[in-house]
């Protein structure tokens, strides 16, 4: 099987984000950049259905600025065999659709049989490129999904997801299809240190939107469907109370003060 | 970047050295630290790591072939820095596998012992121990009293060691002995009639780790467990060698995170005047000295390294190593509680953990003062340890 990986470079989730002075982005320095969480995932199934399936391969598709190159390399010491960094300054300030778009573009020519990728990026949350790449490449999609089983044949995949009220969904989609990886899935492995050393000798290619054949107008902030008027940090949570006594007092402080200073029973 | 990098040591990293290091410090914030307070309580090793760290490939990580990752110096030294920002509990059971075990059956041993032992110590299945010291002789282990006498196609050892890292679980120990033709290293297997080990429980430092004696009584095993390279305690002493420069990089890793500790501690304390204690200027003067020390030392591993990588570092560099990065250590953990006041002593930092377990290192792999006289002989040519 062929299989492609989104991934996506993120802040490591215990950054301390701050806000430009201009409001127009979060302060990069200083920041650890990591593969995004559900990313993870998605390179993990990707390598076990690898290991399963003879013959099949992994792509790590990525679209970001340069730095993102040594996140794919973390991937290719996971056990992925080549990556792809879709790297323009015309991306800039690019939304979904414009990044959509162009992954959707570089992984047409591959003919993959299976695209996996985390159900949402942790850094803006948008949860919105898997299903308009699926929308693009005209496939079948299967979204935030905790177990997947592809068929002995390859030619179909079962997968479940959680919804409302703790029962499961089974899709069945044909394939190539697009699946995007909830937590639980599976255990990502480290990258062994072996693979690290062995990540440097393998296939890596970048390509800017020329060689893709899109113009800025298409996928840069000109491309974009959505502006990010201004970014700002939530107000400060003012800090809880705790009630102090015997549980039955405690409880009784409790409910005068939801009901006289919550007003909210 | 790993914290303190204060002149930018992470540029003259490869990405791949910078990768191997940052794998590890995942494994142990996520894996480790966790538990590691439970351990050290209790005075045990977490076990379920251990298929993890062979998985990594940090068993022998530096040793070429045979299962083992085959990786630089640098990445090697790297990985030792980390596992014991985790704790030197941690890092000590990567050295006494790597270093001390793996690296003398892959120095000393034959092909047969090598592709017998070696795989599966890479892989985490079989755990080696080291025994050179005695209970008699410590920092003068030419002295032992360990004796392998030949008789027919076997040895029979008899003695004792003391301190062994690792030495109940081991499946395999390498141990030193007394023969007719000098000291030489020997292949003793768990479960051999007249071998037996006994752990050594209330100790106070190095709580994460597993100390044992262990007692050879006519303990008969066959000649083929004679490790054939090994030449007098020089091969001995060339163990500690590989062992003593991960440690100088460990060093690092465990004064980093007192420092580390005692810096954030610092700015969100407050006693006087409402400011943070990192405002006064006792407070200052003690972290400027900290992160001066950690440079140095850093700079020290990082020259190491290199020469390590390029065959050119001989004995007396390590020591100077070993020895200034320790005190450095022990020095920075030192202050570190000083600045927790109270809460320096309690297990909710990992500062008193840390500074208990450097008094082990600060002793094992050749006390502080031995390494004076290797140096001192080294700038002399006069030994002194008579
Ligand atoms: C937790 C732990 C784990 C260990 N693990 C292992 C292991 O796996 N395998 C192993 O073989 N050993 C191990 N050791 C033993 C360690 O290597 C020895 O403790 C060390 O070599 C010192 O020996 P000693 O304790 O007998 O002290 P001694 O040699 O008795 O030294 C006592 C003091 O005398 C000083 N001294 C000695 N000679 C001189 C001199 N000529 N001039 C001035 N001062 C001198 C020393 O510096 C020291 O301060 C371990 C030790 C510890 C604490
Ligand atoms: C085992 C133990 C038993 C104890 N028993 C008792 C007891 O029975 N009764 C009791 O009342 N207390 C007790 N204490 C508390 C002890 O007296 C305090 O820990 C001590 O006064 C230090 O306070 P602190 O720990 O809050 O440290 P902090 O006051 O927070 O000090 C932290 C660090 O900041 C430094 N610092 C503070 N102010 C300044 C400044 N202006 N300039 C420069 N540096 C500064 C300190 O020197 C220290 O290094 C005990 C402590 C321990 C460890």
């Amino acid at each position: 099987m062929k299989i492609g990986v989104l991934m996506k470079q993120v802040p490591d989730t215990e950054t301390k984000i701050r806000i430009k002075d201009d409001a127009s982005g979060i302060v990069v320095d200083g920041i650890k950049w990591v593969m995004n969480p559900y990313d993870e995932y998605a390179v993990e199934e990707a390598l076990r259905i690898k290991e399963k399936k003879a013959g099949s391969t992994v792509t790590i598709i990525s679209m970001g600025p340069k730095r993102s190159v040594e996140t794919i390399r973390t991937g290719l010491a996971m056990g992925a065999d080549s990556g792809i960094l879709i790297d323009d300054p015309a991306l800039e300030g690019a939304d979904c659709y414009a990044t959509a778009k162009a992954l959707a573009k570089v992984m047409e020519p591959e003919n993959f049989d299976l695209i996996l990728c985390g159900k949402q990026a942790i850094d803006d949350d948008s949860a919105q490129v898997p299903q308009m790449v699926a929308e693009f490449l005209g496939m079948p999609q299967a979204m935030v999904i905790d177990k997947l089983v592809v068929s002995d044949d390859g030619k179909k995949a079962t997968c479940y997801r959680r919804i409302e009220g703790g029962a499961k969904e089974v899709l069945e989609v044909d394939l190539p299809a697009i699946v995007a990886a909830e937590k639980g899935l599976n255990e990502p492995r480290y990258a062994s240190l072996p693979g690290i050393m062995k990540a440097k000798s393998k296939p890596f290619k970048e390509i800017n939107l020329g060689a893709l054949g899109l113009k800025a107008e298409e996928v840069g902030a000109k491309g974009a469907k959505l502006k990010v008027k201004k970014y700002f940090l939530p107000a400060e949570k003012a800090p809880g109370k705790i009630i102090p006594g015997e549980p039955e007092d405690a409880a009784r402080a409790l409910v005068k003060m939801l009901r006289e200073e919550a007003k909210v029973v | 970047m790993r914290e303190p990098d204060f002149y930018l040591l992470d540029e003259l990293l490869t990405p791949e050295e910078r990768m191997v290091r940052d794998t590890v410090a995942t494994f142990v914030e996520r894996e480790f630290l966790p538990k590691v307070n439970e351990h050290f309580d209790k005075v045990s090793f977490p076990m379920e790591l251990v298929p993890r760290m062979a998985e990594l490939g940090i068993f022998g990580a530096n040793l070429k072939g045979y299962g083992c990752a085959g990786m630089n110096d640098m990445s090697y030294g790297l990985i030792m820095q980390e596992l014991e920002r985790g704790d030197s509990g941690l890092r000590s059971f990567a050295t006494v596998q790597g270093a001390l075990s793996m690296f003398p059956i892959w120095a000393f041993g034959n092909e047969e012992q090598k592709q017998k032992w070696l795989p599966r110590m890479a892989r985490g299945e079989a755990l080696g121990a080291f025994g050179l010291t005695e209970p008699d002789f410590g920092s003068n282990p030419k002295a032992m009293r360990t004796r392998a006498r030949k008789s027919g196609k076997k040895y029979i050892l008899n003695g004792a060691k003391m301190w062994i890292t690792n030495g109940t679980i081991a499946e395999i120990a390498v141990v030193w002995a007394q023969t007719e033709q000098g000291i030489r290293g020997f292949l003793v297997e768990k479960g051999t009639p007249g071998f037996t080990t006994h752990e050594i429980k209330q100790k106070y430092s190095l709580r994460c780790s597993i100390t044992a004696e262990l007692f050879f009584e006519d303990c008969e095993i066959p000649e083929e467990n004679l490790l054939p390279g090994t030449k007098g305690l020089g091969s001995a002493l060339a163990c500690l060698d590989q062992a003593r420069f991960g440690i100088s990089f460990g060093s690092v890793g465990a004064a980093a995170a007192c420092f580390i500790c005692a810096r954030d501690y610092a700015l969100k304390r407050i006693q006087f005047g409402g400011k943070p204690i990192a405002s006064h200027q006792l407070m200052q003067e003690k972290l400027a000295d900290m992160l001066t020390e950690i440079t140095k030392a850093q700079l020290v591993c990082f020259r190491l390294g290199r020469l390590k990588e390029a065959g050119k570092a001989n004995w007396s560099q390590i020591s100077l190593a070993k020895r200034s990065n320790l005190r450095m250590a022990r020095d920075v953990a030192r202050t570190a509680r000083e600045i927790l006041g109270a809460a320096g002593i309690v297990l909710d930092f990992p500062v008193i953990r840390h500074f208990t377990n450097l008094e082990s290192v600060y002793t094992y792999e050749g006390t502080h003062d031995i390494h004076t006289l290797i140096l001192g002989q080294a700038i002399t040519g006069i030994p002194a340890f008579e």
